[in-house]
């Protein structure tokens, strides 16, 4: 790979001036390459990072099936690397007009990595550095032991959609002093609910209690209303007491619980495979804030090269080619997403609604459906307050906070609905909704989203390590549990129990045509049924995997 | 329902019928009747022929080196890694040493997208399994996009053809074969890796049965007066001859060559000239039930065995493999290519004499046992109508007595038991697989079997 030339670079130069100008802040230092189809070849299987460790599956037609993206945290091909110094790559003959355009958006993008706070633990390092240094330790380890390396790698990528990242961040965020909760909180929290599991009313009642003792006694209602609470459970003391002591660890995620844990690894003579699973689990953590927050970063960049481009005087006469470019990438499909404009559109309408002061208390309250339209306090703050939200909000919370009906009135958007017209023999394609609510909920069913398994410590019995996918009438891809399964064993060095949920057949499978690689038919035509759910515990052990239902 | 099932169905009775064989003919004769390609299918090419729409429907299906600069992902097959296929699949073997199932998949047939003609490509591809939510697995909706512009709800906004419109024939030359050829070459590659990696046997006698449409060309025959190359030997005899005659050469004892007279006719040349093929070749027909019966897994399991095997001849013939192709249920068709074999939609009854009649018929109309080695492989669910094989067998028999091999392979349903399939119940009853297990093999395999077990059958089906 080669460095762009020095007339590019000074474009380049120029352009990060601007961006300064207008607000953007990120590092000095980047670094351009020229890439060519060969070496793309050699950069696309590693997440366009150009020292990743190797890995055989990287040499294989790995299947692109549905939901591809849902094993993967990182964006597979991206233009920015999110390393400092921050690295980006380019087509050798672009014309200057358009590496002005590219420029600004990579600027905007490298603003997105350096000042959105889900990319927080990944601040203060040079990944691209780390990665180096982690593959001369693969290719090191793999010398010696030779392709038990990759089984390690397999069997802890297996695992490494389940890392902590919401953990390791409010980790970086909090810093190291856990606050202790509260008595009071604890009772509330978690005892009530969590321990004793009580009823609604009872819940409410006991809220009562806490505030009518609060009222009578004032500064000593809280000790008065404790009194009664452990003449009714004496045994609070003891459970509030524990929960100190293991609320003070902090949460781990399966591959460090393995790491903590597992006999097997931590045998002498398997100690080195933790720096592996490290190796996986750290490159993870790192790409998933990318993934997280697509939309954002998208229309953050579609936003600022917008915005950046036109006012540039470098580029004059070129309107008409950006305008054409500029289009391709950011108009909104009839059928389809486009994180590009969709990020966009919803920028510059947070920034329009900001401007005109809606997003304050005055603006909540008012009810009149005349003054709520006409209102507008002309604040000016609308790129102050679009500043604030690139940093502190993820593709998630955007779409809950934002996008509503107004937002998707003003912009024609609706959800599309696609359903077979058997006699014609074509795909019909219609408006389904227009309804916000729906818009939102189709979006958020579109983002990443990974199981929820964790392990349960409580019911780790016999050498068995025991893990609980959460319910969230989602179940999992059946195909992989095996192998998955399998991984954790091997690296655990004993029986694994997964327990989940399914979907109870409700009438004797039919077979459908699927042939080969081709999707099973979705059951559109059928009548809505209600689905029901079973609890089911799979068990892997000596690389037999068996299912049992659970009561 | 046809009459002409309905018939049959009636004389079938009047032989007498178990309870449970009646079911069967029953559930089958009241299912869909029409072999048009499924509407699964149809999906399915739909689907599968605008991957890249469907992609876009994704958020994270769009990236910046394409849409901002037009760079694509490049496309790496296996064949610009092949080097590294042979490793792989060492690798992978090693795998099964140390205890773990085997990860490179062979034989998965994935279509390219948009634009390029139905074709079969043929890859070892893996998957990274992860624990991960099933995206199919939202039975009860259907599939929803976000979507821009005018139009109230409930109105339809356009329309899709299920299946993409017939690509123009002929577009450019050679356009016609092109998708074969594709299949073929990888099918060739393919070939070889079921026979180095797998440890597929190598046939050992081919047979000598000549090829009369092949020649090669070769600098055999011989010509007076000109040529590419003076055969010496040849030309000096010749001159000997001529001049024993006009009397030059009076004493044999004592030659004196510088008084010959040579003659430009006397010179012989070898010149390049056709040669017939001595190559063996193979004639293989590959035979499908799909009847009503064979809905789902069974079709999966026999077309793709058929593939491999199919890749697997196409290597041991050096690309010397002709190919037909027959679908039954009650009654046999003998249908184009591949595609169509593979994508017919099961409907129907089952009669597997049907299909066997018609393999004779045509070996014997085209007079093909003399010039080819004749393979028929034959995919069913063990299910027929001809319970006790009454038709069946006389005309197996008689396919025994030309083919170099017969493999049957059944796919058996889970709800059948062992051995209790009609096929197989009167395959053992004629004692055909005992007293000819050189030319008839069988293969029973449960219906949720995987790829391993697919090639453990081959195995079966055509070693020596």
């Amino acid at each position: 790979m080669e460095l762009i030339n020095q007339h590019t670079k000074k474009i380049m130069e120029g352009c990060k001036e601007r961006a300064r100008a207008a607000g953007l802040r990120f590092e000095d230092e980047t670094l351009e390459y020229i890439v060519t189809n060969r070496d793309l070849l050699e950069l696309t299987p590693k997440v366009m990072i150009p020292n990743l460790y190797d890995y055989w599956v990287h040499d294989v037609e790995v299947l692109k099936e549905k939901g591809r993206y849902e094993l993967y945290p990182g964006n597979p091909y991206e233009t920015v690397i999110n390393t400092r110094p921050a690295i980006s790559f380019y087509n050798d003959n672009n014309p200057d007009w358009l590496n002005v355009m590219i420029f600004y958006h990579v600027i905007a993008h490298v603003d997105f990595f350096q000042n959105n706070l889900y990319f927080r633990h990944t601040w203060d390092d040079d990944f691209n550095g780390q990665a180096l240094a982690d593959k001369r330790l693969i290719a090191n380890l793999r010398s010696e032991k030779g392709r038990w390396v990759d089984y390690i790698i397999e069997f802890t990528r297996g695992i490494d959609n389940l890392a902590g990242y919401y953990d390791e961040l409010s980790r970086v965020n909090r810093g190291s002093a856990t606050t202790r909760p509260k008595r009071l909180d604890y009772y509330f929290d978690v005892f009530l609910q969590a321990v004793k599991d009580i009823k609604i009313h009872e819940y409410i009642k006991e809220i009562e209690r806490y505030n009518d003792c609060m009222r009578t006694h004032q500064d000593l209602g809280e000790q008065s209303f404790f009194a009664d609470a452990i003449k009714k459970y004496p045994e609070f003391e003891a459970h509030f007491k524990k929960y100190l002591e293991n609320g003070a660890k902090p949460k781990i995620d399966l591959i460090q619980f393995l790491m903590e844990n597992a006999d097997f690894i931590n045998k002498d003579e398997n100690k080195w495979m933790e720096s592996v699973m490290q190796v996986v689990r750290k490159t993870s953590l790192f790409l998933q804030p990318q993934i997280r927050t697509k939309i954002m970063n998208e229309g953050w960049a579609s936003y600022w090269h917008e915005n950046l481009f036109l006012p540039d005087e470098r580029i004059k006469g070129h309107e008409f080619d950006f305008a054409r470019v500029n289009s391709a990438v950011t108009s909104l499909p009839r059928v389809g997403l486009n994180p590009y404009a969709l990020g966009m559109r919803l920028f510059y309408y947070i920034e329009e609604i900001a401007d005109k002061g809606k997003y304050s208390l005055d603006f909540q309250r008012r009810s009149d459906l005349d003054g709520r339209k006409k209102f507008d306090a002309k604040t000016g703050k609308g790129q102050e307050f679009i500043f604030k939200v690139r940093e502190n909000f993820s593709d998630s919370m955007l779409i809950n906070t934002f996008v509503d009906q107004d937002f998707v009135t003003k912009n024609k958007l609706f959800v599309a609905g696609k359903k077979l017209n058997s006699e014609k023999m074509v795909w019909k394609y219609y408006v389904k909704s227009r309804k916000a609510q729906d818009y939102r909920q189709m979006l958020q069913n579109s983002l990443y989203h990974p199981p929820h398994i964790t392990v349960d410590p409580e019911k780790n019995v016999d050498n068995k390590l025991y893990l609980v996918h959460h319910f969230e009438e989602k179940p999992l891809v059946k195909d992989f549990i095996f192998n998955t399964m399998m991984g954790i064993e091997y690296l655990w060095g004993g029986p694994v129990q997964l327990e989940t949920s399914e979907v109870v057949p409700t009438k004797p499978a039919q077979g459908h045509d699927a042939f080969f690689g081709y999707p099973s038919p979705s059951q559109t035509e059928e009548q809505v049924q209600e689905v029901q759910w079973e609890r089911v515990l799979y068990t892997m052990q000596d690389r037999e995997l068996t299912r049992k239902k659970l009561v | 329902m046809d009459p002409e099932l309905l018939k049959l169905y009636h004389q079938l009775k009047q032989r007498g019928l178990t309870p449970s064989q009646e079911q069967k003919i029953l559930s089958e004769l009241e299912g869909d009747h029409s072999h048009e390609d499924s509407p699964a299918v149809a999906r399915a090419k739909a689907a599968a022929s605008d991957t890249f729409d469907r992609a876009s429907d994704n958020i994270y299906a769009y990236n910046d080196p394409f849409d901002l600069q037009g760079i694509h992902a490049p496309q790496s097959t296996y064949t610009t890694c092949l080097r590294s296929v042979d490793e792989l699949l060492e690798r992978d073997k090693k795998r099964v040493d140390d205890g773990f199932p085997r990860k490179i998949r062979i034989g998965r047939m994935i279509k390219p997208g948009k634009g390029d003609k139905d074709k079969v490509v043929v890859v070892p591809t893996t998957a990274e399994e992860k624990f991960i939510h099933d995206p199919t697995l939202q039975p009860f909706e259907e599939e929803q996009a976000g979507g821009s512009g005018d139009g109230e709800e409930n109105e339809t906004i356009g329309e899709e053809p299920l299946r993409p419109q017939d690509v123009e024939q002929g577009a450019g030359p050679g356009e016609g074969d092109d998708g074969q050829h594709e299949m073929e070459s990888n099918a060739y590659d393919m070939g070889k890796i079921l026979t180095e990696k797998f440890e597929l046997p190598n046939l050992k006698d081919k047979g000598k049965k000549r090829s009369l449409t092949r020649y090669t060309y070769d600098m055999t025959d011989r010509h007076r007066g000109f040529g590419q190359i003076i055969d010496k030997r040849a030309t000096l005899r010749k001159i000997v001859e001529t001049n024993i005659s006009l009397g030059n050469l009076p004493d044999v004892g004592n030659i004196d060559p510088t008084g010959f007279l040579i003659a430009p006719n006397d010179k012989i040349y070898r010149i390049l000239s056709r040669e017939k093929d001595y190559e063996s070749q193979a004639m293989v027909f590959f035979l499908r039930d799909y009847s009503g019966s064979m809905i789902g897994k069974a079709t999966e399991l026999v077309v793709s065995q058929h593939v491999l095997i199919y890749s697997w001849l196409l290597y041991q013939y050096d690309r010397q493999v002709e190919t037909r192709f027959i679908v039954h249920d009650t009654k046999a068709k003998e249908v184009k290519d591949f595609y169509t074999y593979y994508n017919s939609k099961v409907a129907g009854g089952t009669q597997v004499s049907s299909a066997y009649r018609m393999v004779n018929e045509i070996v014997e109309k085209e007079n093909l046992a003399q010039d080819y080695n004749i393979y028929i492989f034959h995919g069913t669910d063990g299910d027929d109508w001809d319970t006790s094989g009454k038709e069946t067998i006389p005309e197996l028999k008689k396919m025994l007595a030309y083919a170099n091999r017969i493999g049957i392979t059944i796919a058996a349903h889970a709800s059948d038991s062992a051995n209790s399939t009609e096929v197989e119940r009167y395959l053992n009853k004629s004692k055909l697989l005992e007293e000819k297990p050189k030319l008839l093999r069988l293969d029973v395999l449960q219906e949720d079997s995987d790829e391993q077990r697919l090639i453990e059958g081959i195995k079966r089906l055509i070693s020596e």
